[in-house]
């Protein structure tokens, strides 16, 4: 099943029929996500207005371990079963999980500063999910550090398999240290801690992010393959060098020349 | 077992012999550590309370110095490749090269480092818990630092890329190292931390040859 809808030419096919449709999914729910999370949704009794920052850092945050798990995932695949299309996920999945990690980051900074009275604490949720935008910084530096691509995206699978022990990290630093961050109050044992009028909004912003994530990393991925066939394109026209096509008639040449056809 | 003896000795017999690894970190190591009363001031109190954080970030920089040298040279000679196909697993192979590069550069590092709590006016009584932590904390720089040195065989820039990729993986023996360092200078009990720090190193002594193996295969195809 995997397989079958591995296969590159099927991805492109199937992902240009579902890109419009997608993308259009995310703009209609975004908007009525930001409409909820802006305007219907109450203000909080302590934090004011302040908190609608949450509906933004929120499935950021989420999306930005989402992610993660899914390039940790996807290089998994690609290092057992060496199907081209996983390393092409991997790849094209982690500027975008770097970006929403960013976005954590700064709303949560944003946050911070009238709710906690600073922009940033050295406490462990934080400081958990800067190291976890260093790693996203480190796989893309490495996946881009050699000339030949597939030894870059073989190497960058490794490092993002290594990555994953930071994911529960982050996700438990609030229960295993007493941080100034807040525990969790949605995916947690038990029902959660969060009025039904804020978690609504929240889980329609969340939907709308993870749509978003599908979106760009389609259209990431068909550019991605677009450029391999480009490649190879370019490979296959290149013209042979003079030297290898040497005349039949110098016995000296002979053995180049019978190697020429199979260089073309 | 003769084999990975063979591949320890060998490594620390290049580093120790061609003099430059040790002597380059250990140099490394105190100008780091002597750079910073210049930079917040010679003030006894202020450098105490930093003492520990400065002696550990100057180690983890000094252990990171040296990281590039563990593979290229055997990658540049085709020595690794040869390794590689020998009947002895890859994986112990690595754990004897990350061994000799903790004893070329981790060890050294944990024995000049009293001297140099007194540069930064630790308290004395922390200096047992310094050694202690660094001894429990550089067999992990090593191990780990394997990983990212077979990741970044033959890329462009490696010793950027090295320390990008290093550096955030760095962070947990740093805080809990640190952290029992400056937890005993406060009169605080550094068990915890120091424990912590142990089991840090433990996971990584299975884990990070394992992992380490892996990118040196992939690098060798």
């Amino acid at each position: 099943m995997i397989n079958r809808f591995a296969n590159p030419a099927r991805f492109m096919r199937l992902s240009a029929a579902i890109l419009p449709w997608c993308a259009a999914a995310t703009v209609a729910l975004l908007a009525i996500g930001l409409y909820l999370a802006l305007v219907v949704a109450p203000p909080d009794y302590q934090q004011g207005e302040a908190v609608r920052i949450m509906y933004v850092h929120v499935p950021a945050a989420w999306l930005a371990l989402s992610v993660y798990l899914f390039i940790a995932v996807a290089s998994g695949v690609a290092l057992v079963s060496r199907h081209p299309l996983a390393e092409i996920a991997a790849r094209s999945a982690a500027p975008i999980g770097a970006g929403f990690t960013f976005i954590c980051l700064v709303t949560g900074s944003l946050w911070g500063r009238p709710i906690w009275g600073t922009w940033w604490v050295w406490d462990a949720r934080l400081t958990s999910v800067l190291v976890l935008f260093f790693l996203y910084l480190g796989y893309i530096a490495l996946v881009n550090g050699f000339d030949d691509p597939a030894r870059g995206a073989k190497a960058g699978s490794v490092l993002a398999l290594v990555g994953v022990v930071n994911l529960p990290i982050i996700k438990f630093s609030v229960d295993w240290w007493n941080t100034l961050h807040q525990p969790a109050s949605v995916l947690r044992l038990g029902a959660p801690t969060i009025a039904l009028s804020m978690l609504v909004p929240l889980l329609v912003m969340a939907a709308a992010f993870w749509l978003l994530f599908a979106t760009l990393l389609m259209v990431r991925m068909r550019t991605g393959l677009n450029e391999r066939k480009a490649l190879a394109l370019r490979l296959n026209r290149m013209p042979v060098p003079s030297s290898v096509r040497a005349e039949p008639a110098s016995p000296a040449s002979e053995s180049v020349a019978s190697a020429g056809p199979a260089l073309r | 077992m003769t084999a990975l003896y063979g591949i320890f000795r060998h490594d620390l017999g290049l580093a120790l012999r061609q003099g430059g690894d040790t002597g380059l970190v250990l140099a490394f190591f105190v100008l780091a550590v002597v750079l910073f009363p210049f930079g917040v001031g010679p003030e006894a109190e202020i450098l105490a309370r930093i003492a520990a954080g400065i002696l550990w970030v100057a180690a983890l920089l000094a252990a990171l110095l040296s990281l590039d040298r563990l593979y290229q040279p055997d990658y540049e000679d085709g020595g690794l490749e040869l390794i590689a196909l020998a009947p002895l697993p890859l994986e112990l192979a690595v754990l004897a090269k990350s061994a000799a590069h903790w004893v070329a550069t981790g060890l050294p590092l944990v024995l000049l480092s009293p001297l140099l709590a007194l540069f930064v006016d630790l308290d004395p009584h922390a200096i047992p818990t310094l050694v202690a932590s660094l001894l429990l904390g550089t067999p992990f720089l090593s191990l780990v630092g394997s990983i990212a040195a077979a990741l970044t065989l033959g890329a462009r820039r490696q010793g950027v890329l090295l320390s990008l990729l290093v550096l955030p993986l760095y962070v947990p023996p740093l805080v809990f190292g640190a952290g029992a360092v400056e937890a005993s200078a406060l009169g605080a009990a550094a068990r915890p931390d120091l424990l912590i720090l142990g089991a840090l190193t433990l996971a990584a002594l299975p884990l990070a040859p394992w992992a380490s193996a892996a990118a040196l295969r992939q690098a060798l195809e």
